[in-house]
């Protein structure tokens, strides 16, 4: 068995479990926000407000008798996404990205009937996929088609970049994607690709999976070593912008980028995970800090963007 | 987002853990409930048997019996008298037991039990009124002899305590003179030292004892002597001079009032048997606290019912301490928080093999019949519903097949909550299609530990102990799992999380 000592990880500055539940979550995660970002309904009507754009809404399946609409508003759509409103870590959520016949055709490439996507909503809206097991909606999403240049790293799936963002100032980022062990889905602990990238130039780092540092991908082979990120410093500022339209001081924003509308937002979570910190290489808690440390806050969401690439930059 | 001073936290919590020990210790030491389970206590049970013949008229008995004898409390008392009428009476000269019957004729046994538990503490009891030595009338020769050996007495010595050893070791028969061959005889040794030393101007008087020896029957009081020092009375062996009353002995009647007297019977005689037992110091406890204020902050006084209730809900806060150590600490994932906690008190109802054994299966035939509901296309609720069911079915099965088989222990799968291992279930197999196999294990294994845990620290006979007879504790364990509520360190299982880092230490 191969262990660390708390010396030094408390040396590296990680965060951990408890502390960003206790001193950071607790501290300045107010409880009436949770609702906002909980509910991806909600998220988007909230941020769009603030100028932040999200995937475009298809449809709203809020009753068990609305689901017979679905199969009309799908039947010439390509591609879309189901989301439970309320699901977290990406459960419930189905990408279907063609038709074959009757049957939809997930992103896996797996066929599924007409039918079983009417069970799905109707688990949705059960509520089995919600944080706590109460009745949800289903929204229907436009798919998001990933820009080629990062799409082409990524195992079936669309890449995601997840941006922490500490009381409006980014402070952590990285690209997640997906591989055959995620099943397509962009979550670190189910076995995607987590990709650090430098604040100052959106520029990879390194790149772990299953908290194992790795530096090919594994299924497409390719290096993660040179990826970079187009327009950073605007996906900074709309990460950062979420801090207004939301009102949590310490949350995650994931994005994507859209080859044909650009950074879109995917969702917003409440209690990021930890695992960042290892694809970046380094802890949270000396960026916290400094933050935290900070005499007169900046105003604008640009002014923080552009702090944190100063301050947060890899030297 | 203000940061609130932590002190005030701290200082609750301090005073919440002391509280909860402050208190145990205080019933502790006033009802002496003991800290560890099975303590004994010895308790001396004597029985005084009391005989006589009728004579075919109305018959009363009275026996005098202790009241508050030093060194001793009385735990319990009986009387084993078929066909009398029994009762205690309580009079300024002292308790006596009192038998009745119309008619009596013949020999007649009658008997008086009592528990005493020896303890230091009992003092006795001030006399109500402060007693003078009565005057004595000697003819002569004796009062010139009395005269004679109390002036010999008084000489050597300088307060009532002395005067009265020097004057048993005068009248000791190896140091006889002249004066004392005059004055003693046998039978009245123990009255004439009483009229001598009343004479002196000391109130003295006579007691009866009984020394304390297991197993002894047809034992007699021993007479003994008690002179009053202006504060209380003290004790003397008459035969040795020798002050205070051994551990072995138990003063049965103190004073002048007369042991037995026996109305419309002949031949009367009491004598004594007694047994040295050994009590449980708790049941002890509990017989004693019925006479003590402090017993409202106990369960002795629930029902029977009630209190093995509470026994098992007494134990909830420990399981809950587990899981909270557990995960905050260790960093062990559960399926559900305190479904471990659950499965642990059923646990403890079935004890671990069989409970496990049946729990397993349980869950597993869940799983599989499971499999197959996923593919009815149902609402969630009534999957739940219905799993709810199977989970019925798949523990009767259980219950008959293993009965059948000959296993008693297959009745006990009905201790587990079926709502619980329903959602369980469902939970695991929704993991399973999500995760894959490997999180159930995970987490599945991990659940099944902190039971196996939680089960440990709650079967425990000093846990079911303290947490029964010490509800007060309970103060300690909320104070523990506040204090874990502000644990901001790593936890275990994120020194092995994080340890590829090292590469960038």
């Amino acid at each position: 068995m191969d262990w660390i000592s708390p010396r030094r990880l408390k040396k590296l500055g990680m965060l951990n479990m408890n502390r960003r539940n206790v001193d950071y979550i607790a501290r300045y995660n107010d409880r009436s926000s949770y609702p906002l970002v909980d509910n991806k309904l909600k998220t988007k009507l909230a941020v769009s407000e603030y100028g932040v754009k999200t995937p475009k809404l298809l449809q709203v399946v809020r009753q068990q008798h609305e689901i017979s609409h679905f199969r009309d508003m799908a039947a010439d759509l390509k591609g879309f996404a189901i989301k439970p409103a309320k699901g977290s870590g990406g459960k419930g959520i189905t990408v279907i990205t063609g038709r074959d016949g009757d049957d939809f055709v997930k992103a896996s490439g797996a066929r599924i009937p007409a039918a079983m996507l009417e069970r799905h909503l109707t688990n949705i809206l059960a509520g089995l996929y919600s944080l706590a097991g109460t009745p949800d909606v289903a929204i229907v999403e436009n798919l998001v088609q990933s820009s080629p240049a990062l799409a082409r790293y990524s195992f079936q799936g669309v890449p995601d970049i997840r941006i922490v963002v500490f009381q409006g100032y980014p402070v952590m980022a990285m690209l997640r994607l997906a591989t055959t062990a995620s099943d397509g889905k962009a979550n670190l602990h189910q076995g995607a690709v987590g990709v650090g990238l430098d604040i100052g130039s959106g520029k990879s780092l390194n790149a772990v999976q299953f908290n194992r540092p790795i530096t090919l991908h594994p299924d497409t082979g390719l290096a993660l070593e040179n990826i970079g990120i187009d327009d950073w410093e605007n996906m900074l500022e709309m990460a950062a912008r979420c801090y207004e339209a939301t009102g949590l001081g310490y949350m995650g924003v994931d994005l994507v980028v859209d080859a044909n509308e650009g950074p879109l937002l995917l969702e917003l979570n409440a209690r990021p995970g930890l695992a960042i910190q290892m694809a970046n290489g380094c802890g949270l808690l000396p960026r916290l800090n400094a933050i935290e440390d900070l005499k007169r806050p900046h105003f604008s969401p640009r002014e923080r963007a552009q702090f944190a690439m100063e301050s947060f930059a890899r030297r | 987002m203000t940061v609130r001073s932590r002190v005030p936290f701290y200082v609750f919590v301090f005073l919440l853990i002391a509280a909860g020990i402050a208190v145990a210790t205080w019933r502790h030491l006033e009802l002496g409930i003991p800290w560890m389970t099975g303590e004994q206590r010895p308790v001396w049970m004597i029985e005084a048997r009391v005989d006589f013949e009728g004579q075919g008229a109305p018959a009363e008995v009275s026996l005098h019996i202790p009241e508050q004898p030093p060194g001793f409390r009385i735990l319990t008392e009986q009387a084993a008298s078929p066909g009398y009428g029994f009762s205690i009476l309580d009079s300024n000269a002292g308790r006596r037991a009192e038998w009745t019957k119309r008619e009596v004729s013949g020999p007649q046994t009658l008997y008086f039990k009592a528990q005493f538990v020896p303890d230091e503490d009992t003092l006795q009891a001030p006399p109500g009124r402060i007693p003078r030595a009565q005057p004595v009338f000697w003819e002569e020769p004796q009062a010139t002899a009395v005269r004679e050996l109390l002036s010999q007495a008084s000489e050597r010595s300088s307060s009532p305590e002395s005067m009265t050893r020097e004057l048993i070791r005068l009248m000791q028969p190896d140091n006889r003179t002249q004066n004392t061959t005059l004055l003693v005889s046998d039978e009245n040794y123990l009255q004439l030292l009483v009229r001598m030393l009343n004479h002196a101007g000391i109130a003295a008087r006579t007691a009866d004892a009984l020394k304390l020896e297991d197993a002894r029957r047809r034992q007699q009081l021993v007479p003994f002597l008690q002179i009053y020092n202006g504060e209380r009375w003290l004790t003397f062996d008459p035969r040795t001079a020798e002050q205070g009353v051994p551990e072995n002995l138990l003063l049965w009647r103190q004073g002048s009032e007369s042991l037995l007297d026996v109305v419309g019977g002949d031949d009367s005689q009491v004598s004594f048997s007694m047994l040295r037992q050994t009590v449980p110091a708790l049941q002890l406890a509990t017989l004693e606290s019925n006479a003590n204020g402090l017993s409202v902050l106990g369960f002795y006084q629930l029902p029977i019912e009630e209190q093995s209730m509470f026994r098992m809900l007494l134990l909830l806060p420990i399981g809950a301490l587990i899981v909270a150590f557990m995960r905050i600490v260790i960093g062990i994932r559960t399926s559900g928080t305190f479904m471990p906690v659950l499965i642990a008190v059923a646990f403890v109802q079935t004890t671990l093999v069989p409970g496990l054994i049946a729990f397993l299966s349980v869950v597993s035939i869940g799983l599989v019949l499971r499999g197959y509901l996923s593919s009815l296309n149902l609402l969630l609720v009534s999957r739940i519903s219905a799993l709810i069911i199977l989970v019925i079915f798949i523990t009767a099965g259980l219950s008959i097949i293993g009965y059948q088989m000959g296993f008693n222990t297959g009745m006990t799968v009905t201790f587990f909550p079926m709502v619980i291992i329903a959602w369980t279930i469902e939970r695991m197999s929704i993991l399973w299609e999500e995760e894959g196999a490997r999180e159930v294990l995970v987490q599945g294994s991990g659940s099944l530990f902190v039971a196996i845990c939680a089960y440990l620290a709650m079967s425990t006979p000093l846990a079911g102990h303290l947490t029964f007879n010490f509800p007060e504790l309970h103060l300690v364990v909320l104070g523990l799992i506040l204090l874990m509520g502000q644990y901001t360190g790593y936890k275990l299982s994120e020194l092995k999380r994080f340890t590829p880092m090292k590469v960038y230490d």
